[in-house]
């Protein structure tokens, strides 16, 4: 029942008339209630696994190459394949903290069929010998956590979770956690220190990554809503069938946040790697273009952590490789777009204040080099900077990620791209994401930058007193 | 006083029951505290560490990083507006001082009569509906500056019955019937191959 519209019931989704894998119960204003997802080939897919061996169901997933949701899309099966064999016990971290600037997909999902992702959880649990899963919420979503209370409520009393699930020896428990607000939580090693009771803030890896040393030290699996949410449907059709969507080395579809200036904004699933940035910002069955009498001026095409892309990247397909090659990454799933009202300089600090914000103060680049960031960049807005000031930035963004960091190309000044991902001097991402906005302002914008930056030279400090140069 | 209460009390033994460790469990706890109260108190911090088997410092040491967790009284409804950059793009700033003079306070400020606190928030998930706020962790979507003044007069006069007061997440608790729950045990007694991969490796060896 394609309605090629908004869905009333869940603002910010909109039908569209391609294939729907992990949306397409969202049409029903019940798709939320067990009743709904057993009528539409509900918990099938968990009957198709018990009917099979874990290798086999394991398999099945690494054939469809089904890549991770949450924003570095590796291969799950391939993760799937790193658990050290028989130190049990193993855990499943289901990560629901979405929290990316423009992102939201996984909070629609466990909204709109949360057990679907649940069936997801069961079926990985069953193929990897997990003892016990966790679903972490991020703190906000309260709507979220109702309906995957309620979910996980239902399930239990009609025995698909819990103990002998549908009458087999398959038994695991599974539990709903649910955070306090703090973005940093969303990366892995922090969701596990939050599930553990800890301050949110990542361990540092390599060496050790979740799969080998996780939740109490255990091998643990961290996936994506998004990613647990694709398991029954390719449970229930096959790989082969998963891989007719979307290309060859992004099968399937995706979900895709698109906001800003566009006519429709709102939440898509599309195939990868055919379908492309022109496609989704101009397409009548999308966003439909820009806003009435504006044209485009740039837009992120992959959360608030991706350097930003220029009319002239609309062509490339939504696509780990050709995107990464063009200097920036489709990571969460989020493209903000802005028209040439946008104020380069403001949008940038925005989204450095984010980082600055968020950062969990662990490792001093991040801590002291993004609140600094934030401080030249306001001082720019403001009409406070100094001619040395573009600079300063460059330099301290360089301190957090050694460039050079990746940025598109700027065919006007034959500059070329420089390629994903960025290098650093930090734990963890969050530090050099807040690079991205300043190096792909400033390449393409400086003279915006240099229009705010008032006349005045650099201020001397001189032993006792501060004077000011005209 | 502020202690959990004697139900809220089972509700917390209930939450850590579902975990492999109890000091799992803190995050959820201190929510449940704020659920009580409307924020934090440090009795209930005491009561959580009791029940976890933790020390106070390590409660409040946790507690304090999360930004959700207040520690001193704020107002019944808190009003989260998100300026992060989708809603910028349409206006969120424009909205935020507009609810400032509405409320006669600035962000992070609380109303005299204890009913509103405002906040300046990060991303809330809910780009595409810009600019999106939340009152008390439930959505408000395409939010005018007129429809900023209804929701606060309906606020006022009782009508906004899908709103909580401060504190409240779900209105759904998570329940592992106890004839149902497949056994959650601390990691140490949990060392043993499970029964279907230890049947399906037998399978494949003969
Ligand atoms: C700062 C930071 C924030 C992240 N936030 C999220 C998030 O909110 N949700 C998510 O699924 N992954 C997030 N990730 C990625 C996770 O670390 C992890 O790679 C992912 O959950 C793995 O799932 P997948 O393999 O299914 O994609 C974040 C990473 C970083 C560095
Ligand atoms: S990079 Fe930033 S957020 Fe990540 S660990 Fe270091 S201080 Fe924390
Ligand atoms: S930017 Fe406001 S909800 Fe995402």
């Amino acid at each position: 029942m394609p309605t090629h519209a908004y869905v009333p019931h869940a603002p910010g989704y909109v039908d569209n008339d391609g294939p729907k894998i992990v949306t397409r119960r969202f049409p029903f204003e019940d798709s939320y209630t067990l009743r709904r997802f057993e009528a539409t080939g509900g918990y099938d897919g968990l009957r198709s696994a018990l009917g099979r061996a874990p290798t086999e169901v394991h398999s099945e997933v690494r054939d469809a190459t089904l890549l991770g949701r949450g924003g570095a899309g590796f291969p799950a099966g391939i993760k799937w394949g790193f658990l050290p064999p028989g130190k049990y016990p193993y855990y499943l971290v289901v990560n629901g903290d979405e929290s990316e600037p423009g992102t939201y997909k996984d909070r629609l999902l466990m909204e709109r069929d949360p057990h679907q992702v649940i069936e997801g959880c069961l079926i990985t649990c069953y193929a990897l010998g997990l003892s016990q899963c966790f679903l972490y919420v991020r703190g906000e979503m309260a709507l979220a956590q109702e309906r995957i209370a309620q979910a996980l409520n239902d399930a239990y009393a009609a025995g698909y979770v819990g103990r002998n699930i549908l009458g087999s020896d398959f038994s695991v428990d599974i539990t709903m956690s649910w955070g306090a607000g703090a973005y940093i939580v969303g990366e892995e090693t922090a969701l596990i220190e939050s599930l553990e009771g800890h301050r949110g803030r990542p361990r540092l890896k390599p060496p050790f990554f979740p799969a080998a040393i996780g939740l109490y030290g255990q091998p643990t699996i961290v996936n994506n809503i998004e990613t647990m949410a694709n398991v029954p449907w390719l449970m229930t059709n096959g790989a082969e069938q998963y891989k007719t969507y979307g290309s060859e080395s992004s099968p399937g579809t995706r979900m895709f946040a698109v906001s800003g200036h566009v006519r429709r904004p709102g939440v898509y699933e599309v195939e990868q790697g055919v379908t492309t940035f022109r496609d989704l910002l101009y397409g009548d069955n999308f966003c439909q273009g820009i806003r009435e009498g504006h044209e485009l001026k740039m837009f992120v095409p992959g959360g608030g952590s991706a350097p930003w892309f220029f009319p002239e990247h609309l062509d490339l397909p939504l696509e780990a490789r050709p995107v990464g090659a063009a200097g920036s990454m489709l990571g969460s799933g989020a493209i903000m777009v802005m028209d040439e009202t946008t104020d380069a300089v403001k949008a940038a600090l925005r989204l450095v204040r984010f980082y600055a914000r968020e950062s969990c103060g662990k490792c001093t680049p991040c801590r002291e080099g993004t609140t600094w960031e934030e401080r030249i960049l306001q001082r720019i807005n403001d009409g406070e900077g100094r001619p040395s000031d573009i600079e300063l930035l460059l330099d301290v963004a360089d301190n957090i990620s050694p460039g050079p960091y990746p940025v598109a190309s700027h065919p006007d000044e034959d500059l070329e791209a420089v390629p994903f991902p960025p290098r650093q001097t930090t734990i963890c991402p969050l530090g050099p994401s807040s690079v991205a906005p300043i190096t792909s302002t400033i390449r393409r914008f400086r003279h915006e930058y240099e229009a705010k930056i008032t006349k005045r030279d650099s201020i001397p400090v001189s032993a006792g007193s501060v004077e000011v140069e005209s | 006083m502020s202690r959990f209460s004697t139900d809220n009390e089972s509700v917390a033994k209930e939450i850590i029951s579902r975990y492999p460790l109890p000091k799992s469990a803190l995050i959820p706890l201190l929510h449940l505290a704020q659920e009580q109260n409307g924020w934090v108190t440090d009795d209930a911090m005491l009561h959580i560490a009791e029940l976890t088997g933790t020390t106070p410092a390590e409660v409040k040491g946790t507690g304090t990083f999360y930004e959700m967790f207040k520690f001193h009284p704020v107002g019944r409804y808190v009003i989260n507006i998100c300026s992060n950059l989708a809603c910028q793009l349409l206006g969120a700033e424009d909205l935020l001082e507009h609810a400032e003079r509405k409320l006669g306070v600035k962000v992070g400020g609380t109303t005299a009569d204890g009913l509103f606190t405002l906040e300046d928030v990060e991303c809330v998930a809910a780009c595409t509906e810009a600019p999106a706020l939340q009152v008390n962790y439930r959505y408000r979507l395409r939010v005018s500056v007129d429809d900023f003044d209804q929701l606060i007069d309906d606020i006022r006069s009782g009508s906004a019955s899908d709103i909580p007061e401060h504190g409240t997440l779900s209105l759904v608790r998570q329940r592992i019937p106890a004839d149902r729950g497949a056994g959650i045990v601390p990691p140490d007694e949990a060392r043993e191959i499970p029964v279907w991969m230890a049947r399906n490796e037998v399978a494949e060896q003969s």
